[in-house]
């Protein structure tokens, strides 16, 4: 159980982050739609802006306050990569949301795009990842 | 209800989220696959995770429903659909095979560019592209 302690606290924060972004700016903290944001003007842009800059500032200070970085493996080649970046990045468009948007904060309002949304990407990246372990 | 204040709270917001995504292991793509690997050794942390994001996410919400406005900002910006339709799961499909194929989702993908890693730049400049592709699509339906 508590090999899960840091996955529960990390969760906690993500919580957080969500909760403080909704209570003050009355934003929803989805990845994918802040970025894609980046590239329509608006007033929120700058905002949005902003919580991108302290997304990537995250790991940094998580590596000063633990005095390590996080483990990062990536066992996907670049080709494949290439494939899964551009189908993560139309996929989340055209279904309006990723993990963020539709994970933490969809289903935190009970949303019931949000619901299908969520158990149609895990069921996927299931099948996914069980069709490479036989085919290799 | 000053611009500079929004800015910063959404910085704090994002720091917390980055800063979370790294403490929970999730900037760890071979960790989110032992996830989505249920035929091997599962590994449950996303459970976790997501368990924890979601509880506290909540409370937020219900506390921002007895909010006339939020405190910084002049209006809620909420998604307001309740329609079940061909987009939204094509997307989630599409987006699944994606995130199983490389691990990567994009809060992780882009709080990991921190690293300067090769591969989170190949991930994170396609995704980009791939989002693009969306925006002319559906610039060209309209």
């Amino acid at each position: 159980m508590d090999a899960y302690l840091p996955a529960l606290g990390g969760g906690l924060l993500i919580g957080l982050s969500a909760a403080m972004l909704l209570v003050l700016n009355g934003r929803i903290a989805g990845i994918s739609g802040l970025v894609a944001g980046l590239g329509r003007p608006g007033e929120r842009r700058l905002a949005d802006f902003a919580f991108l800059v302290g997304l990537v500032l995250g790991p940094p200070l998580f590596s000063v306050i633990a005095g390590h970085w996080p483990a990062m493996r990536i066992e996907a080649s670049w080709p494949v990569l290439a494939v899964a970046g551009l189908l993560v990045g139309f996929g989340t468009r055209l279904g309006s949301g990723c993990t963020s948007g539709h994970g933490v904060c969809g289903l935190a309002r009970l949303s019931p795009r949000s619901i299908v949304a969520v158990l149609v990407f895990l069921a996927s990246g299931m099948l996914t990842v069980a069709l490479m372990r036989v085919a290799s | 209800m000053s611009g500079g204040a929004r800015i910063l709270a959404a910085l704090a917001a994002g720091l917390l989220f980055g800063l979370g995504l790294a403490l929970s292991g999730m900037l760890d793509p071979a960790r989110v696959r032992g996830f989505l690997d249920i035929g091997g050794a599962w590994d449950p942390s996303l459970v976790f995770v997501l368990g924890g994001a979601v509880s506290v996410s909540a409370l937020g919400y219900g506390f921002s429903r007895r909010l006339a406005r939020p405190a910084l900002a002049g209006s809620f910006d909420l998604p307001t659909s309740r329609r079940i339709d061909r987009p939204l799961v094509l997307g989630a499909s599409l987006f699944g095979i994606g995130w199983g194929l490389s691990g990567f989702c994009p809060g992780p993908a882009v709080a990991a560019l921190s690293t300067g890693a090769a591969p989170v730049l190949v991930f994170v400049a396609t995704m980009l592209l791939g989002m693009a592709a969306h925006g002319l699509q559906a610039r060209g339906r309209r």
